[in-house]
């Protein structure tokens, strides 16, 4: 047991040393992280707001005005008034513009005989974005159309209709900002970076230039040369999640509803998932290259387009969900998200958490394996 | 001049045996591309066809059957709970075995046909901002009809306004018409530019390198030698990517080969000059890589691929003129989607020229001064 202890802590000293000797080591642990955080709160954002739609007004009567009222004073889209349908289509082909609201010049007599046609016309390149807009502007102009039918209701002596309004509360994101779970989002991103790119990358060093081999014929044993390489990146992996939580708190003002510790404790927890992820892939490849291809691909692109973080899970073909849920990251990201803005949600916290373990368990296991397995 | 050619020939040769010996590595070229292509194509979708709700009917004398019957006929809405009292919202919301909570009021149906507005409650888990702003636009769309079919019964005057509603160049609003186009650049520069990286790198590594340049080849040559066959795997990558777009996904393609393989051309080289600075500024294989990976997740975020430039603040705004990938990805959409000439979208190669002109050379002059 104490020549254990020796083995591992001098092992450990040697890891510790090689990742601090080189700077690029750094630039990955420490300045992607703070530039990734920067790029997440500041630069990433899928909410529409002012965008800009060209309104052409064929008809200038103040009804024709009236009727496109709402779309003025919104949040969402910043409306520019234009004269000619051939300007607006200049400006849409360069993009200028997301979509165009034309009003027809015979717009006000057709409103007062009850067949007014509004065209709306929308830029499909960003089809999100393009469907956010053409929601909130046929939402606009249906109420003016409402008001408008109640006004010749009246006139005509026609019985009030009933009608069903919608209060609408979004619980968990009260600022309706895509921050608010994107910051989260990143903690998993940067832990797979870390854990499983930085690690697989590290250990493939090793396997080509044997190294690793070289460590085989001294009396330390495969476990203590994966606990003394998984040591050193879980802490580099902790300083992300430092930084990642210091910055979502005092940067984004991201709250945190759940409890820090059980922030802190399942960060871990996927930390070593993705670390152990990291080994098997160097193992298994045995090459920079590969390894730094599989790591990417296996893990890094997966959990940024799979997991949740962009696209609802639930709403991708059943095949791309099956891929979804086999990703670790899937879990952790349910979990953080949940932790950061719902709150501490026990029964979820233990299912995900009691996944990320078994994963944690099973990784280790199978990296064992294959580290074991080059001995003989 | 015939022997230039003739050394070039020479090294691209070898340099494409590099990369293609290994049938691990000949996997990782091609394997990938198609995998990411397919997976990202069928889940990079931020349409909603599954929302699982529940109902909390005060009313509970089942008048708001006709507006749920509305909802349920849509396919994308799927009750998965009954609630009895507002304090089981707070469960299937924080479980996440709803996406939204609808609340109908107790005297819904006495307001209704007193001709009045009632109001629903409806509570999203905003966990996804954007995914439950969606949902809530689909749930107004159909509670609109359901006013709509109100008036229509109470004998009201039908709305006199009509909205005739199109997308240009995306007729479904599909987010995979958008994606898959930006991912032919996206994706292919992702690994011409590890493996450009690592190509210098490497011999610096194995010393082969030091006898690259006492052979009577001039850094020049060496460069042009080394940029070739990663211009051509990442060309060969882009079309994989394309043919899954256009055969797979049957995206209709709107502009021409031509335009988009001049834009593609370009974008590769800068690419790959951004590559071989790196890897000629590397000690080794593994610094390579880091800092390879260190460049292309910022140029990855802010190309405009998974969201929009123009969100972006303005700073950032300014960042990202010096991002290749921002000018391919809008170049690439532009002629996919709209179907646009060169006469529109030229702007667009001259920053790409530019990164070229500036990292290509500064390679060749890296290769003789090492900086490490």
């Amino acid at each position: 047991m104490n020549g254990f202890r020796s083995r591992l802590v001098s092992l450990t000293r040697k890891e510790f040393r090689q990742l601090l000797r080189d700077r690029s080591n750094l630039a990955i642990g420490i300045l992607l992280p703070m530039v990734l955080i920067l790029i997440f709160g500041y630069g990433m954002s899928l909410d529409v707001k002012n965008a800009p739609v060209a309104v052409v007004m064929e008809d200038a009567s103040p009804t024709a005005h009236e009727a496109i009222a709402g779309l003025q004073l919104s949040p969402t889209i910043a409306p520019i008034l234009l004269g000619s349908m051939h300007d607006a289509e200049a400006l849409m082909q360069e993009r200028k513009v997301d979509g165009i609201v034309r009003v027809p010049a015979d717009f006000s007599r057709a409103l007062a005989a009850g067949n007014a046609r509004v065209q709306l016309i929308v830029h499909g390149s960003d089809a999100g974005r393009a469907s956010i807009i053409k929601a909130y502007v046929s939402g606009a102009l249906a109420q003016a159309g409402v008001r408008q039918a109640d006004r010749n209701g009246n006139a005509a002596g026609a019985p009030p209709a009933g009608s069903v309004a919608i209060e609408q509360r979004m619980w968990f994101n009260a600022a309706n900002t895509s921050t608010w779970y994107l910051v989260p989002g990143l903690i998993v991103l940067i832990m797979t970076l870390v854990g499983a790119f930085l690690t697989a990358l590290v250990m493939a060093r090793e396997w080509e230039r044997g190294t690793l081999e070289a460590l085989f014929v001294t009396p330390v044993r495969p476990v203590e040369i994966l606990l003394a390489k998984i040591i050193p990146y879980f802490a580099v992996g902790m300083l992300g999640l430092t930084l990642c939580l210091l910055s979502a708190r005092y940067l984004f003002a991201v709250p945190m509803y759940g409890s820090l510790l059980v922030v802190v404790f399942s960060s871990m927890l996927y930390l070593i998932v993705a670390v152990s992820l990291g080994l098997v892939i160097s193992s298994v490849t045995r090459n920079q290259f590969l390894a730094s291809q599989v790591a990417l691909i296996a893990t890094f692109m997966p959990s940024m387009m799979l997991s949740g973080f962009l696209f609802d899970l639930r709403n991708v073909p059943t095949a791309v969900r099956v891929v979804g849920h086999l990703l670790p990251a899937t879990y952790f990201m349910d979990l953080i998200k949940t932790l950061f803005l719902a709150g501490d949600v026990w029964p979820l916290i233990w299912r995900n958490c009691a996944i990320l373990l078994a994963y944690a368990v099973g990784l280790l296991l199978v990296a064992r394996a294959v580290t074991r397995k080059s001995l003989d | 001049m015939i022997d230039f050619l003739m050394r070039i020939a020479n090294l691209c040769r070898k340099e494409l045996l590099t990369i293609l010996k290994d049938p691990a590595t000949r996997a990782i070229l091609v394997a990938p591309a198609l995998l990411q292509s397919l997976v990202f194509g069928y889940g990079a979708t931020y349409d909603l066809t599954n929302v699982p709700y529940a109902l909390l009917d005060q009313s509970r004398n089942g008048a708001s059957s006709e507006l749920i019957a509305h909802l349920d006929s849509t396919g994308v809405f799927h009750r998965v709970a009954t609630l009895r009292s507002q304090a089981d919202i707070r469960e299937v919301i924080d479980t996440e075995q709803a996406l939204l909570v609808l609340q109908i009021p107790a005297n819904f149906e006495q307001q209704l046909s007193a001709g009045q507005t009632t109001t629903i409650q409806l509570i999203l888990d905003a966990r996804n901002s954007n995914t439950a702003g969606s949902a809530a636009g689909y749930v107004s769309a159909v509670v609109e009809r359901y006013n709509a079919e109100l008036r229509a019964r109470a004998g009201a005057p039908p709305s006199p306004l009509v909205i005739e509603s199109r997308a240009w160049f995306n007729p479904n609003l599909e987010t995979r018409w958008n994606l898959l186009p930006g991912m032919i650049a996206a994706l292919s520069m992702l690994q011409t530019l590890l493996l450009t990286a690592l190509s210098v790198a490497r011999e610096r590594e194995q010393g082969t390198f030091d006898q690259l340049l006492v052979t009577p080849m001039s850094p020049l040559e060496i460069m042009i030698g080394k940029a070739l066959p990663p211009v051509l795997v990442g060309l060969v990558q882009s079309s994989l990517i394309l043919l899954v777009a256009l055969f797979w996904f049957r995206i209709p393609m709107a502009g021409s080969l031509l335009t988009l393989y001049t834009g593609l051309v370009f974008f590769t080289v800068a690419s790959v000059g951004i590559g071989l600075s790196i890897s000629a500024v590397s000690a080794n294989m593994q610094q390579a890589m880091l800092y390879a990976f260190v460049l292309l997740m910022p140029l990855m975020l802010l190309s405009g691929l998974t969201t929009p430039v123009r969100n972006m603040p303005h700073a950032l705004q300014v960042a990202t003129l010096a991002n290749p990938l921002r000018f391919a990805i809008d170049l690439v959409q532009r002629v996919y989607l709209e179907g646009v000439g060169l006469g529109t979208v030229w702007h667009n190669l001259i920053p790409l020229a530019v990164i070229a002109a500036i990292t290509l050379p500064l390679a060749a002059w890296l290769f003789r001064n090492r900086l490490v």
